[in-house]
């Protein structure tokens, strides 16, 4: 639980010693004919067993912020700069071999498709009892009672029959057990969590947001959660912040950023949902235009051209975060 | 809510869909699914009707049913009390009535085909002249939002997401159809942008006395939208009726679950527990009986042995469950007729 009492800085976890550190970090894809700038300086901070929800619409850049973390762009068409710290150890100066330790068994990360995570040669337990033993000197005995163990614990019915399973003959929501059961084969401390539960049903996807829940707390797990869905972010993250075009423009616990946005994309966001029925003749609140073209963003505010509040003075610069409250940083000159 | 004639403008009457998945030894029939089994609905004049369920459910098939784009293996359609595909109304001018807007708004568009063009596609084909139909294009152009001097002449990859969902609803509209069917249709644009399209398909519906079968799979988008809704399961009607009664006091355990697994939005007093555990079966195989027995916590011996039938519970509100339905055997089961 949250020390509230700690005075901190920006972004950063109260009362936890800090697991993960990003600093100023940029990220530029050089394939295409422009740059494109998807992360912007975005500065994270995240504590031991502590569950941030990194919030945003579709090119954001907050899975490609996670993506940095495990070093998964591909070398040649992207440039990233700043720092990134995993318990206190910078990850951009590993070596390959070096990086092949750590994920896995200190980071580790879980997807939207399982399919692109399970090898659809192997079953399920070899690909675990693999995994283990990558990182462990145990027997693959030793290592296929961890795996037996581990399905138990993601609540797979008939577990060790499905040790035996290939992913295939599995249902949608267990392969996304199953995936779970693999990332967690080696007891890493910190989870990336990529949009796990977007492509599942209603009725599933409680059950797996409640299971990360679990596992979180009896397993102590630090976890980046990135969503497109404000709701998952309530249900699973003790603090959020929210990405646009590149940048972290608000962030704050759960509960200050739900009950009192701050930043007008924020506000916006949390107008478009959540109103239960249509008194007829009403409309749905929403965010005029679209979304900005990363290969040209404005100089100042990237949200200025869509935003009903904006005066001359957002399009100079980029708005520095400015503290609204305890712990709510918000990158907007008008709030504070 | 303008609910201006009894009958209703489209009846489906025991529509179903069998696909083969594959043909046994020696071309003899194999195994079906069973993807639309025996649904039944009305939708009236000037009402959304939406249509909620989980994957596999067979909602997207009910709704490629109801557009014609499949043959049904068995069932009727008839709008405004003609049978669809019978001289009185041949499907020509059936197809006319009725467009659909999809979720992949890339796939649905002819990228070789100017947006102009696209619109202005389906009338010439129904015998419209080409200077009438491109008038007719660029006025709905305007209609959706988008500047016919700036986009008439692009291609879809040049315009975005919700851009190209605009551009595909102007082109449904260009037939001038009474009913709108919604497959998804905003599912794949981002929050802020799928107000913006939710908005604009309220104000079409009120401006051209339109009426909308509205499918998806976000509850909350379906409650926003719909005058009634229904909720399907494994290719079944598990409850159907006024939108408040669906959400707010629904009688079938199925639509409770499904309810009680819209995420919290309460820091306070996120979800605890998961209302039902599971994934839904897979279809190819479906359960006996009632169909949800497997994941529902009131099932008792009489469900897995029989399909309980849609039994009316209140004003347009019926459920398809033992438990609500008189005489069933269920422990539950009202002591007589309500």
């Amino acid at each position: 639980m949250i020390d509230s009492s700690a005075a901190v800085p920006a972004a950063s976890a109260a009362g936890h010693r800090a697991v993960l550190e990003i600093e100023n970090l940029r990220v530029t894809f050089t394939g295409g004919a422009k740059p494109v700038r998807a992360v912007d300086g975005v500065d994270l901070t995240l504590g031991a067993g502590e569950v941030i929800a990194l919030l945003g619409e579709s090119g954001s850049g907050k899975s490609v912020t996670l993506r940095s973390i495990l070093g998964l762009h591909p070398p040649r068409k992207s440039r990233i700069e700043g720092h990134i710290r995993v318990e206190g150890r910078d990850v951009m100066k590993l070596t390959p071999s070096q990086f092949a330790d750590l994920r896995g068994k200190t980071v580790s990360m879980i997807f939207q498709e399982p399919m692109l995570v399970l090898d659809p040669v192997y079953t399920v337990g070899a690909q675990i009892v693999e995994t283990i033993c990558r990182h462990e000197p145990v027997s693959r005995a030793e290592a296929r009672a961890r795996a037996l163990e581990l399905f138990e614990r993601v609540r797979i019915p008939s577990p060790s029959r499905r040790l035996d399973a290939y992913p295939h003959e599995m249902s949608g929501g267990m392969r996304q057990r199953a995936m779970i059961a693999l990332a967690l084969a080696c007891k890493p401390r910190i989870l990336l969590a990529d949009e796990p539960t977007t492509a599942l049903d209603a009725t599933v996807q409680i059950q797996i947001l409640l299971l990360l829940r679990e596992l979180q707390r009896e397993l102590g797990l630090a976890i980046v959660f990135v969503t497109h869905d404000i709701g998952v972010a309530v249900e699973v993250a003790e603090r959020i912040a929210v990405m646009y075009a590149g940048r972290i423009v608000e962030t704050g616990t759960v509960r200050d950023v739900i009950r009192t946005p701050r930043h007008p994309y924020t506000i916006g966001l949390l107008s478009t949902r959540g109103h239960g029925g249509r008194i007829d003749g009403h409309r749905l609140p929403s965010i005029p235009g679209s979304p900005p073209d990363l290969s040209d963003l404005p100089p100042g505010c990237a949200f200025a051209p869509r935003c009903t509040q904006a005066i001359a003075e957002c399009a100079h610069a980029a708005p520095e975060p400015r503290n609204v409250g305890r712990d709510q940083w918000v990158r907007c000159i008008q709030a504070g | 809510m303008t609910e201006t004639s009894n009958r209703p403008l489209l009846e489906v009457v025991g529509l179903e869909k069998l696909f083969p998945i594959k043909s046994g030894l020696l071309g003899r029939p194999g195994a079906v699914v069973r993807a639309v089994d025996g649904v039944s609905f009305e939708l009236r004049e000037g009402e959304t009707l939406g249509i909620v369920g989980e994957s596999g459910c067979g909602k997207s098939t009910t709704a490629r049913l109801v557009m014609h784009l499949i043959e049904p293996t068995a069932g009727a359609i008839r709008l405004e009390g003609r049978v669809v595909g019978s001289p009185e109304l041949p499907l020509r001018s059936y197809l006319a009535k009725v467009q659909m807007v999809f979720q992949d708004s890339y796939a649905s568009l002819n990228p070789r085909m100017t947006v102009e063009d696209s619109i202005a596609f389906g009338p010439t084909v129904h015998g419209i002249s080409k200077p009438d139909a491109v008038r007719r294009a660029r006025a709905l152009l305007d209609r959706v939002g988008l500047e016919p001097r700036r986009f008439a002449g692009r291609y879809p990859h040049e315009l975005s997401g919700g851009q190209r969902q605009r551009i595909n609803i102007a082109r449904a509209l260009a037939l001038q159809p009474r009913i709108l069917i919604l497959d998804e249709s905003v599912s794949a644009l981002d929050k802020s942008v799928e107000a913006q399209v939710l908005n604009l398909l309220l104000d079409l519906k009120a401006e051209f006395g339109l009426s909308f079968i509205f499918i998806s799979h976000d509850l909350e988008v379906v409650r926003f939208m719909s005058t009634r809704v229904l909720v399907m399961y494994l290719g079944r009607v598990a409850e159907i009726g006024p939108t408040e009664a669906i959400y707010a006091g629904s009688r079938h355990p199925y639509t409770s679950a499904l309810m009680g697994s819209i995420l919290s939005m309460d820091p306070d007093h996120p979800t605890s527990e998961a209302p039902i555990s599971g994934d839904p079966p897979n279809p190819i195989d479906p359960p006996s009986g009632c169909r949800f027995h497997t994941r529902c916590t009131l099932a008792e011996p009489v469900c897995s042995a029989t399909a309980p039938p849609l039994h009316v519970v209140g004003g347009g509100h019926a459920a398809a469950c033992h438990a609500a339905t008189p005489g069933s055997g269920h422990s539950r089961s009202p002591g007589r007729a309500a």
